[in-house]
């Protein structure tokens, strides 16, 4: 397994997929950020500032929690929980953000710009913005500002300005197209520090290291917990940086499953879905070779999901890397099942997921029931769902038509 | 290794004391049988090399009015088979232009590089430009555009440094195109210095001639950057003229004009 976990290579390659299909005007800046990463990694200083950061901050680690009458309805299998959802800001995303906060502070750069799905990513950003006192623009589409409007509250009050990105699809895909186009212009003063493990060398292999403590708290502390190692290891993928993250560790442990859970949508038999792996071919799309949603001219193909975090028809190509050599094992999830088991962890257990999370849960689900009892599967519980409320109570029903109606009447001055 | 007809056009317009007009326009755009008109209409106008834009899905090197052109063409069912037929269209017209194909990497890649630079070259094309294609990825597609005689021509940008811009230029044939400023094509109200600069230090490399482009929109501004690039490259200008007509053809007309313009302004520096 030494070759799965010695890449990427000097160019930025896993394999087949990765390298970096970028304008001529970002070369400079990805450079820089690329030469940049591998100071701060000799450097000691850098190191021991995250940490402190990532233990005094963040709040890490996370714990690891047991959780019985959810694992219950997974044929009995025991379901750990690695949660991520507990750290500050509520999901993992702060592990890479405060990373290359810290290095855009080293390049001597004072803006922060990024992209954001679920707004997950843009509040860790904005978060670490406010922290670092630095300038911060975030772009997210426009179709998922509504539909997670907590969120764009949220980096507001943190002082972020956000962008809701009108163009093509309105979701994640023409968010990263916005924040390039920032860039572009604003280089010189501007880090745009990515949120998944896609886009051009050496995104893909710096958010995965950023995130690799993930695997390696879980890693030990599974085999602390239950004295072995699990059987698999599940996590949601939509670019695919938590799932890299719980992943990396595991790798070389070649009994260990890797199971990443992509958004089905309505079902990968209809056009109304996410899942780049099961459906998509290799192509380029936002700076690196991977597997990408596309038609047969190499337009990409609008995705669909629920969840705003994995409604992108890309993925990282570490992932299309470990799907190729057979190491990762990729499977869709519907809108549906995920929702059902956003439902199941919330009765069972008293743990609200986020909807994307929700997709991993589900797939644990179904594979303890393929694996027995005696499995223990590790699950990453990526974010909270506090966010995702306004979607769950309009598809479980959860307010009172009165509620709405008397919102409803405040929004008209109170006509009454 | 390049293309005789985009070399002997540039070389013509240097025989004459001045920058050559190179125009931009999208397949597809206004609609897919208008998209050849609109080029003519360049070419009527004066141009002297024409781009023909392959609309994608994700342009993230362009600005609003470009992503505009690709959206419109693309929702118009605009297909990389419709690009070819245009360039074929408009080659057939005007053997004496050369007709560039501006397209974004993944299109390609998808047609497969060997056969969109065989079908390419057959529809009369010139050569490409690939904006987010660096010179580290692009060894396959030259040899492919080499066998067919097509030109490649690289994009640099105000950030490149002197060393990089040596080993971009000597990839690349035909001519270099300058970014006249950081950032996403759009007309300006000021094209900068940062492009002079940009120009002297690619031609301090090289000696293919240097466009320079991004920006651009009218007669003044082509006479300034002619006044130290060996081509002018305009195309969001011609786009916005598009969109703003009433009609089609009062479109045509609007870029033919201004094709006029910007000729006449090449021919001040």
């Amino acid at each position: 397994m030494s070759d799965v976990t010695s890449v990427p290579d000097a160019r930025g390659y896993f394999g087949a997929f990765g390298g970096r299909f970028i304008p001529e005007a970002l070369v400079a800046a990805v450079e820089q950020v690329a030469d940049e990463y591998e100071k701060a990694k000799a450097d000691p200083a850098f190191a021991a500032e995250l940490n402190t950061l990532l233990k005094d901050y963040t709040g890490r680690p996370s714990p690891l929690s047991d959780v019985r009458r959810f694992s219950a309805e997974a044929g009995g299998a025991r379901i750990l929980l690695k949660r991520e959802d507990l750290n500050h800001t509520g999901s993992h995303k702060i592990n890479n953000v405060l990373g290359q906060a810290l290095l855009t502070r080293r390049m001597g750069k004072t803006r922060l710009i990024a992209e954001t799905g679920a707004g997950q990513h843009g509040v860790a950003t904005a978060t670490a913005a406010a922290l670092f006192g630095m300038d911060c623009t975030i772009y997210m589409g426009e179709v998922d500002t509504q539909r997670q409007a907590l969120n764009v509250a949220r980096m507001r009050m943190l002082g972020a300005e956000v962008v809701p990105v009108k163009s093509g699809s309105r979701t994640l895909k023409d968010a990263i197209n916005e924040a390039f186009r920032d860039w572009v212009a604003n280089v010189d003063s501007t880090h745009y520090l990515f949120g998944t493990v896609a886009g051009p060398h050496p995104f893909p292999m710096m958010v995965r290291d950023f995130h690799r403590v993930i695997g390696q708290e879980a890693r030990a502390q599974v085999l602390e917990r239950t004295g072995k190692l699990p059987d698999a290891v599940v996590a949601c993928v939509g670019g695919g940086s938590n799932a890299m993250g719980v992943f990396y560790d595991f790798i070389p442990d070649a009994d260990v499953r890797l199971v990443g859970i992509e958004a089905a949508g309505e079902g990968v038999e209809t056009p109304r879905h996410a899942a780049t792996l099961t459906k998509g071919d290799p192509g380029v799309l936002h700076g690196s070779r991977t597997y990408v949603l596309q038609d047969e001219d190499g337009q990409t193909i609008e995705s669909h999901s629920i969840s705003a975090g994995l409604d992108y028809p890309g993925v990282g190509p570490e992932h299309a890397y470990l799907k190729d050599s057979g190491r990762a094992e990729y499977r869709p999830c519907t809108d549906a099942d995920a929702m059902n088991a956003l439902r199941l962890l919330s009765r069972t257990e008293g743990i609200i997921p986020a909807i994307e999370s929700s997709h991993a849960l589900a797939g644990a689900l179904e594979l303890g029931r393929e694996l027995g009892p005696d499995a223990v599967i590790l699950v990453n519980l990526s974010g909270r769902g506090d966010k995702d409320m306004h979607t769950a109570a309009q598809y479980f029903g959860l307010l009172d038509d009165d509620a709405t109606s008397d919102d409803q009447t405040d929004a008209a001055g109170g006509a009454k | 290794m390049t293309n005789a007809l985009l070399d002997q056009t540039l070389a013509a317009a240097k025989a004459e004391n001045r920058a050559a007009l190179i125009g931009y326009l999208p397949a597809g755009f206004p609609t897919i049988a208008g998209a050849a008109q609109a080029v003519q209409a360049l070419i009527d106008g004066g141009a002297d090399v024409v781009e023909i834009g392959l609309p994608h899905s994700d342009p993230v090197l362009d600005g609003a009015t470009i992503q505009t052109a690709d959206d419109i063409a693309l929702r118009g069912g605009v297909r990389t088979k419709d690009v070819l037929e245009t360039i074929r269209t408009v080659t057939a017209a005007n053997p004496t232009v050369p007709v560039l194909c501006m397209t974004y990497w993944n299109p390609v890649d998808r047609y497969g590089q060997a056969r969109f630079a065989a079908d390419l070259a057959a529809a009369g094309g010139a050569g490409c430009i690939l904006p987010d294609l660096p010179v580290e990825e692009a060894d396959e597609w030259l040899a492919a555009a080499a066998e067919q005689g097509l030109a490649t021509v690289f994009v640099v940008a105000p950030s490149s440094r002197d060393e990089r811009l040596a080993v971009i230029t000597a990839k690349g044939t035909g001519f270099v195109y300058a970014a006249a400023v950081m950032g996403v094509t759009g007309t300006r109200t000021q094209v900068g210095e940062l492009a002079e600069d940009l120009v002297a230090r690619t031609r301090a490399t090289t000696e293919l001639p240097v466009c320079v482009g991004l920006g651009v929109s009218n007669a003044v501004q082509a006479a300034e950057v002619a006044a130290f690039a060996d081509g002018v490259i305009v195309g969001s200008a011609f786009v916005q003229r598009i969109l703003d007509a009433a009609s089609p053809e009062a479109g045509y007309a609007a870029v033919r004009e201004l094709t006029a313009e910007l000729a006449q302004g090449v021919r001040k520096r």
